[in-house]
């Protein structure tokens, strides 16, 4: 990420922290989530 | 013995087809055509369009597949439909013209007791004046638009390897584009590839689109329930855009297309231009332009298609302001009002109104997504219309018996946000309804139990697997019907 400007577009919106950016690509939080989302697209799969 | 017809070998026509044909006797009969000589997935051409797979990769041939089904194939393109035959003959039928290098120009009939249109959207680049890869804009609807996206943009890191800046605008070509969520992947995976290329901080990327807010996607957005708050995807995808250091223009109309400057106008009326060294722009969807005529070979088109081309089913299309929209206006069975052998699916039916807001600049342009109709979607209505058609076949039924309203429907959508298996990234979302109910679920329009979204390593592997689970399905191989639409 650029350096953020005050009164600019980008000023504004939340960012994710550097916690939250690893999260995001570590192997065994993942892991978890492919299980849970694969869970999600089940049930959404069912409702129909 | 019953002879379906199906117009259109992509996503719903495929499913529509496998489905129906599984379920019939070998006395009926199911026939395709489509044009194309091969299936193309076509989500995973946004990996084709930054060169993380090739067009072979997402395409296979439909020939052997058709044949080992026993689907009668004819490579063509359907010009115009006959619903009630002509004066020689009752029989309904579609005319057809062949695109296969043998009989390529060749004019056949195709008669049919049921029809189901597949047909999927033509790509209008006309519409923008110099929009699309003929001309000055790439694109990725299509496999070979992907790869020559694809080539350019390796062209551009390059040159941008040798020290030189460059300006890069995704997003829609037009005020009435559908499928931002396409040109969303792009911008992500091309900022994606960017970074890997080390050349990041020599790219200016700008997403220009028609929506009225960012994570709009043409269906108003949604509400997810996340860290304590419920949050419009708009926050979300704002948050998405300055991470990657994306700026961002929106309400904007597309009206003209340079060698290297877009014109476009925004909802404030404003005329504005912006330069570029490489664009990738949605084009806006109509209908593929079929004719329809009745017995004495009078035109009909327009008792069987809106003006968008789009086909007429049992959706409510009288004329509603936003307020008045309600989820009942979606079409549940996808039968032509006029003709009940007639049905259309996926991007082929017209849609009753926008699920977005329709916005208009001060000056009167309409400026404004048009309703989406995703893989998902098209894929389950297909599959019902199927077993619909099936069972008026089998005589069970002088009706459609299957129903698969968008507005009852869910929907799970993996936007790709940068294609690596370690490092990777992908949008997961699923909503729903499709279309907010604003009466069930008066704050939000649609459920915040069953709405989600969130990002990371496991869309990516999500949606790399569903590339080979689609394409498993297509090409018909064994339990195919395991693998959900
Ligand atoms: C780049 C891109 C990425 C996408 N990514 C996703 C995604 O990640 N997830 C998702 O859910 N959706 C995605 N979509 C949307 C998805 O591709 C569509 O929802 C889906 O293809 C619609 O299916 P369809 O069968 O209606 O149309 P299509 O798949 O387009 O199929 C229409 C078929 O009809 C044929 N045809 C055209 N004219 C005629 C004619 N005159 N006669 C006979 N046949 C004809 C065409 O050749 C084609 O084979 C994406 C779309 C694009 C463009």
């Amino acid at each position: 990420m650029d350096v953020r400007k005050p009164y600019e577009q980008t000023y504004y919106p939340p960012v994710p922290t550097k916690f939250t950016q690893k999260l995001r690509v570590n192997f065994l939080y993942q892991f978890f989530r492919f299980m849970v989302l694969n869970l999600k697209m089940l049930r959404m799969v069912r409702k129909h | 013995m019953a002879k379906l017809l199906i117009l259109g070998g992509g996503i719903a026509g495929q499913t529509a087809a496998l489905h129906a044909r599984k379920q019939l006797s070998r006395n009926h009969e199911v026939i395709v055509v489509t044009p194309n000589s091969k299936w193309n997935w076509i989500p995973s051409n946004i990996w084709v369009g930054v060169g993380f797979m090739k067009q072979e990769d997402v395409v296979f041939p439909l020939a052997p597949v058709y044949k080992k089904t026993g689907i009668v194939y004819h490579q063509a393109k359907a010009i115009s439909i006959h619903p009630e035959g002509n004066s020689e003959s009752a029989v309904p039928y579609v005319t057809i013209e062949y695109t296969s290098p043998e009989k390529m120009g060749q004019l056949d009939i195709v008669q049919y007791d049921y029809l189901i249109n597949a047909t999927g959207p033509k790509l209008n680049f006309n519409a923008t004046k110099g929009l699309g890869p003929e001309f000055n804009s790439h694109s990725v609807c299509t496999a070979s638009h992907a790869e020559s996206a694809s080539s350019a943009l390796h062209e551009l890191i390059a040159q941008m390897k040798k020290g030189d800046k460059k300006d890069i605008v995704i997003g829609t070509g037009h005020g009435n584009c559908t499928c931002q969520g396409a040109a969303f992947e792009y911008i992500f995976n091309v900022e994606y590839l960017l970074r890997k290329n080390n050349v990041r901080d020599k790219a200016n990327i700008v997403w220009l689109s028609n929506e009225a807010e960012l994570g709009d996607f043409g269906i108003g957005g949604m509400h997810l329930q996340r860290g304590g708050y419920i949050t419009h995807s708009r926050v979300f995808t704002e948050s998405l855009y300055t991470e990657r250091s994306i700026n961002w223009i929106i309400g904007a109309h597309t009206n003209e297309v340079e060698k290297n400057t877009i014109h476009y106008e925004t909802l404030n009326g404003e005329q504005k231009e912006h330069r570029f060294d490489f664009s990738m722009l949605i084009p806006p969807f109509s209908g593929v332009g079929m004719k329809a005529y009745n017995r004495i070979g009078a035109d009909i088109t327009s008792e069987l298609f809106a003006p968008s081309g789009f086909m007429l089913v049992d959706a409510d299309y009288s004329k509603k302001s936003y307020e008045q929209w309600s989820p009942e206006d979606w079409p549940k069975t996808y039968q032509s009002p006029k003709y009940n052998n007639i049905f259309a699916v996926g991007i082929a039916f017209a849609p009753p109104h926008p699920v977005s807001k329709p916005m208009f600049s001060t000056n009167g342009t309409p400026i404004f997504p048009t309703p989406p109709r995703t893989g998902m979607p098209s894929g389950v209505m297909a599959r019902e219309v199927a077993f619909s058609v099936v069972d008026m076949i089998k005589g069970k039924s002088d009706k459609p018996t299957r129903t698969a309203s968008m507005a009852k429907m869910g929907a799970a959508c993996i936007a790709s946000a940068g294609a690596g298996l370690f490092n990777g990234t992908a949008a997961s979302m699923t909503m729903y309804p499709i279309i907010p109910d604003f009466k069930t679920y008066p704050d939000t329009g649609r459920s915040l139990t069953y709405t989600s979204g969130e990002i990371g390593l496991a869309g990516h592997w999500i949606k790399h697997f569903l590339h080979f689970a689609f394409i498993y399905k297509a090409k018909a191989n064994p339990f195919w019907r395991v693998v959900p639409e």
